[in-house]
């Protein structure tokens, strides 16, 4: 790891001044993905600045809508009992995620930052054209079991690794961000960026800009709700495919449903394709398989990923069996 | 390097017939005083480590763990990967269980830090856990075993209602490659049934 | 021999130094100015190294050295003899495998040392790296364990009657990497007397006299002291090239070395398990007697040295079949030398065959129990020696009924609970033990308290209380009044700490010592003279005990669900029952065999090492996405103990449990797998991916 000047800030304007001064800088809040990369030499700032001291903890319910700040820890949003009764995906999400050591430690901030886990991405002694453009990009043709299969492009197929992300996405959550320039909300669903012919560039954030809450908005289903996680082992792991679903049911009939995937694409994948699949739609599998196909159309595999095109349909039909079981 | 700190293989062989456990041991650093040249980037912080003040100069990259294992000489905390996938490392942070080597010593003035070392009393008596991860046999190697037991402790502050099912899934951040699993379940319900 | 058949269950006693953090290992240790080595590893597999960059690395403060193959002391790196192992201690530029050691930096700090590692820019002129098994290059195998590579009895080839059933299969199983939770490390310094080391092994003697040749000195001028081995598995039986780098970098340097191997490091130079590919072909006639086994194995190998995986020992000496067949082959790969890991052979053999027997079950209608039974052997079926103990017939008879074996619907896919398919499988456990000579020394004071002293280590087996046991037993004192010393080779020689032996090899030293002891006690009509009693033992296997066959066996028994849409496994029970003769503790002896089990399902059903095929270098070198259990995987297995008084396997009638768990519990869990959907799996790990192609 890189030697590096460390700043404890404590307002936001002295964390976002000190990031500002010094090109390269980054916060550091859990640390968990920060350091680790560092640890890797993936990333090396010349500065971190400690925003813990920050008062963005807060998990708040508004009127119409949840307020999370983003120095809330994994475990403790996991734990907001009415965010467990609201947005039971959410919660399940993130008690998915990691372990309980990295739940007490990570931040939704950075959890919502945090950068791939591709193999080629982490090792710079291979080839990624999101650490180095124009190095080529190694996981293809290459070891890309966890890779992504949707938003891929020939430069990058780097999987994004947040399950809370996925049930944000499904939930159209926004992220509130400050910089230089003010406060602005971010919608989940344009804060990342397609890799495209720049993987470098992964979110919408400018420079220096900080996360300072999550927002969801509440919507009325939202109870119906379920985080569906597959993975090799049964703790402790990336996910393989998952699902993030929220269906309005009445009647037997679907009204309106949310979905978002994870584990197989390049960003949180909502599904506006299985939305309408599902809109209007009796509520028994059928229903869930057109709506699968639906998500995973023009999904394409790299060699050893293949599978997940199956698993992510079938991990869809799956969580909506159990949001719309009796 | 001056002959005083040459120690001769008589000296080892005299430590060594001294342990009745453990082989002879290279003269260790005690906890070090703080070094009164800073060097480089160096910054002075005070860690509350067990319940005892400790002042030290770290770089700011330097992790907890190295923090605690090197300058500190709290050698109980593991290092088994020093990229959070094992929970070796794990330590308590005000009551709450986390790796320590994801994270930088610098970022815990202030915290209330709690290793294996000071899980048993300063009497020496066991905690429950300990005394149950010893009746049960829920070690091997014993390489995990600190991760293991500053991890339950952290998980018995948690509130949850423990079955055995709930505990495989809250322990499962410690990997034992001897495979004691099933032994340290027993001895995390041994331990809450009793507390 | 009073010792008795189930020894006590005692709780370790070193547990309160384990659940306290006060037992150490080796990097735990720190040397007053002892100086950090952080080794700098290889990012292609098959190259000249062309240049090494030091500059931007000499610009962080602290760096004392840069050792490369430029200036790096000339040492002795060959192998010394068949077995052993090439090193890479900077002595050339040639690079065989990725992450190879290519440089070491040695500074003041752990974190200086890490970053200038990081800043060191080394280019290659590499080559296409060998990654392919099958276009690899052969390298044949003479001998296994001193035994024929290949290896034939009766007629293997003769026409099969009419009416016998087949099965024709090929197996696979992955390169693993051991990766105990304590990596590498080691100490070293130097001094007038010589080079002392604090080094995480399997065999302080193995090391001493390694080290020795590196650096052409006397045996007697290195002292290896092994503190406690954070597990191992094989990984630390034979001293890899870090160890002897940070020997190199304390004489370089004149001070004391630290030298801790990084988890990524642990998929480079200390070893692995090498992949396999196994043919297996069985013929029964119809009421299940095995016609004829063939069994063909290759495995990989490196390009310098040459390990053999040895898979057919399980199937060689298993069944009552008269017509027998067995090769190895060695494929050479741009890896690194593989090694043992648990249950060489056996472990992966058992997967291979044990899962054809199981085919061939099916083939034929019959229970895949009764299969077993059916051509169970009394006698060593290879080279027709008796069976110093046998009570694998016990084993299977206790494990199935506790499983509830007989109450099994054979038909595929035929039981499901709630949404999940439910498969039962089992499989047969066999391992070989065997005992080396060991020597021993106990002593007893004035006082009465008893010391035991044998250089061996302790890795999670249990060492520091079960030969006290056996001493305590012998004497007839009381268990507290006895301690034992390990680890320091100034203790007396100990053999390699692998292979299932320590409890038979150090156990019958310490017995014969403590016997003779007690003789000596006796004589003096039991007072101690005033400067006590010792007693120092060589403890020599007699050919006598080779008219026997040693094996440990067991019976293994597994349920697992499957989800049949997502392809996910979870192993819902386990039972399993197994003899390995006398049982020097209960407790230790009971956490030895679940270890085998958690690794036998570990391999069925997670572990893989990940190459590049183009550049060979291992895309998942970290517990991240190499997959091992974590405790929500692994169920509260039961495990059985049917001990028998073994008079004949050496003075103690230990059989060696250490390994017998991991051989055969993988294909227990891959059975049950195929009974529960009906898909066959042949090449682990079984992950979802495999099963959801056949769903």
């Amino acid at each position: 790891m890189n030697d590096f000047t460390f700043v404890k800030a404590q307002t936001t304007t002295g964390a976002i001044t000190a990031v500002a001064r010094e090109w390269g800088a980054r916060y550091v809040a859990g640390g968990t993905n920060i350091l680790d990369l560092m640890k890797d030499a993936v990333e090396a700032p010349p500065m971190l600045v400690d925003i813990n001291a920050l008062p963005l903890r807060e998990i708040e319910w508004q009127q119409d809508r949840f307020v999370v700040g983003a120095l809330a820890r994994m475990s403790d949003v996991a734990g907001d009992p009415q965010l467990r009764g609201a947005f039971p995906a959410i919660a399940i999400a993130l008690d998915e995620s990691a372990s309980p050591q990295l739940r007490n430690m990570a931040s939704i901030g950075g959890n919502v930052l945090q950068r791939t886990r591709c193999a080629y991405f982490r090792d710079p002694a291979t080839p990624c054209n999101k650490r180095d453009p124009g190095s080529g990009c190694g996981a293809i043709g290459g070891e890309n079991r966890r890779m992504a299969v949707l938003g891929t492009s020939e430069h990058c197929i780097a999987t994004h690794a947040s399950d809370l992300a996925v049930a944000l996405a499904a939930f159209d959550a926004r992220i509130e961000v400050v910089g230089t320039r003010g406060t602005r909300e971010i919608p989940v669903g344009e804060f990342y960026r397609l890799p495209g012919s720049t993987p470098q560039m992964e979110t919408r954030l400018a420079p220096g800009e900080l996360i300072t809450a999550v927002i969801v908005p509440a919507l009325s289903y939202s109870r119906r709700s379920t985080y569906l996680k597959v993975r090799d082992r049964a703790e402790y792991e990336f996910a393989l495919a998952s699902a993030a679903v929220a269906v309005d049911v009445a009647n037997g009939t679907i009204r309106e449903a949310r979905v978002a995937l994870g584990g197989i694409a390049t960003v949180p994948w909502r599904s506006p394709e299985a939305e309408r699949a599902l809109a209007g739609a009796p509520a028994e599998r059928a229903s869930f398989e057109r709506a699968a196909e639906a998500a995973l159309t023009g999904a394409r595999g790299y060699g050893e990923n293949d599978y997940k095109i199956v698993l992510a349909k079938r991990t869809l039909v799956r969580a909506l069996e159990m949001v719309t079981a009796p | 390097m001056s002959d005083s700190k040459d120690l001769s293989r008589r000296d080892f062989m005299a430590a060594s017939s001294a342990s009745a456990i453990a082989p002879a041991a290279p003269s260790t650093r005690d906890s070090v005083a703080p070094s009164p040249t800073r060097r480089g980037s160096e910054v002075d912080i005070v860690l509350d480590v067990n319940a005892t003040e400790h002042r030290l100069w770290v770089e700011p990259r330097v992790t907890l763990l190295d923090a605690l294992r090197d300058r500190l000489g709290l050698t109980g905390t593991k290092k088994g990967c020093d990229q959070g996938t094992c929970g070796a490392c794990t330590v308590l942070v005000n009551g709450r269980r986390i790796d320590s080597c994801l994270t930088l010593a610098v970022m815990h003035e202030g915290d209330r830090i709690t290793t294996i070392e000071g899980v048993a009393r300063p009497d020496g008596t066991l905690h429950p856990l300990q005394r149950a991860f010893v009746e049960r046999d829920g070690f091997q190697c014993g390489f995990c075993t600190p991760g293991q037991i500053v991890s339950a402790l952290g998980l018995l502050g948690e509130g949850r209602t423990l079955d055995r099912e709930t505990v495989r899934v809250q322990m499962s951040g410690n990997i034992c490659r001897c495979g004691c699993y099933p032994h340290i379940v027993d001895a995390v319900l041994d331990a809450a049934g009793r507390t | 021999m009073n010792v008795p058949v189930l020894g006590a269950a005692r709780s370790r006693v070193e547990g309160p130094e384990k659940v306290t953090g006060r037992v150490r290992y080796t990097a735990d240790y720190a040397p007053e100015d002892a100086l950090h080595a952080v080794v700098v590893t290889s990012t292609a597999a098959n190259a000249r190294i062309a240049e090494i960059d030091e500059r931007l690395a000499l610009e962080v403060p602290s760096v004392v050295t840069i050792l490369t193959h430029r200036n790096a002391p000339r040492v002795d790196a060959r192998k010394q003899g068949p077995t052993s192992t090439l090193l890479f201690l900077l002595q050339n530029d040639v690079v065989q495998f990725d992450r190879q050691p290519v440089a070491v930096v040695i500074a003041r700090t752990l974190e200086q040392a890490a970053e200038a590692a990081d800043r060191i820019r080394v280019s290659y002129r590499a080559e296409t790296p060998q990654t392919d098994l099958d276009a690899a290059p052969v390298a044949p195998v003479e001998t296994i364990f001193g035994q024929p590579g290949t290896h034939a009895r009766g007629n293997p080839d003769a026409p099969l009657p009419a009416g016998s059933v087949s099965v024709r299969q090929t197996y696979r199983t992955p390169t693993e990497h051991h990766n105990p939770m304590e990596t590498h490390a080691t100490i070293a310094r130097w001094d007038s007397e010589g080079l002392t080391l604090w080094d995480s092994t399997q065999w302080a003697f193995g090391v001493r006299e390694r080290m020795a040749q590196v650096f052409g000195i006397d045996p007697s001028r290195v002292r290896v002291i092994a503190p406690y081995v954070g597990g191992a598995f094989g990984s630390k039986g034979t001293p890899w090239s870090h160890v002897a780098l940070a020997a190199m970098a304390s004489k370089v340097t004149n001070r004391p070395v630290k030298l801790v191997v990084t988890r990524p490091q642990m998929f480079g130079f200390v070893g692995h398990r090498p992949k396999t590919e196994q043919r297996v072909e069985l013929a029964a006639a119809r009421d299940g007697a095995l016609i004829v086994v063939k069994h063909v194995c290759q495995n990989e190998t490196s390009i310098a040295d040459e390990f053999v995986e040895p898979c057919g020992v399980f199937s060689r000496d298993l069944y009552a079949v008269p017509n027998y067949f067995m090769s190895h082959r060695l494929r050479r790969l741009n890896v690194s030398k593989p090694t043992y890991q648990r249950g060489p052979g056996e472990s992966t053999g058992s997967f291979a065959m044990e899962s054809a027997m199981d085919e061939l079950a099916y083939a034929l209608a019959i229970d895949p129990l009764e299969l077993r039974l059916r051509n169970y052997s009394e006698v060593q079926p290879n080279n027709g020696k008796p069976y110093s103990g046998k009570c694998l017939r016990e084993c299977y008879a206790l494990a199935a009924e506790r499983f509830g074996w007989s109450a099994r619907n054979p038909a595929p896919r035929s039981t499901v609970r709630g949404r999940m398919l439910v498969g039962t499988g089992m499989a047969t456990a066999s391992r070989a033990t065997h005992r080396s000579g060991s020597h021993a020394r106990i002593r007893i004071d004035r006082a009465g308290e008893v010391t035991v002293a044998v250089g061996t280590i302790e890795q999670g087996t249990g060492s520091p209380t079960v030969f006290a046991q056996v001493a305590a037993e012998i004497l007839g004192v009381p268990f507290e009044r006895v301690r034992f010393l390990w680890g320091d080779t100034d203790l007396p020689q100990a053999p390699l700490a692998a292979g299932s032996q320590t409890a038979a090899s150090v156990g019958s030293a310490v017995a014969a010592a403590a016997q003779a002891l007690r003789r000596s006690l006796d004589e003096l009509g039991g007072s101690i003279p005033n400067d006590g009693l010792e007693i120092v033992h060589a403890e020599e296997p007699p050919e006598s005990e080779e008219a026997y066959a040693t094996q440990a066996f067991g019976a293994h028994f597994a349920e697992v669900e499957v989800d049949p849409d997502l392809g996910t496994v979870r192993v819902t029970r386990f039972v399993g029952a197994f003899d390995g003769g006398r049982i020097l503790n209960e407790k230790t002896a009971r956490s030895q065999l679940l270890g085998g089990v958690v690794w036998g399902i570990s391999m069925a059903l997670f572990e893989q090492t990940r190459y590049d095929r183009r550049t060979a270098r291992i895309m998942n070198a970290n517990l991240s996405e190499y997959l091992v259990p974590t405790n929500a995987d692994v169920p509260n297995a039961e495990l059985l103990l049917v001990s028998d008084d073994d008079r004949h396997a050496n003075p103690i009638g230990v059989r060696g449990i250490g390994e017998v768990g991991i051989c055969g519990s993988g294909a227990a869990v891959a059975n049950a797998v195929y009974h529960a959907t009906g898909v066959r799996v042949r090449d682990l790990p079984i992950t979802p991916e495999k099963l959801l192609a056949q769903a």
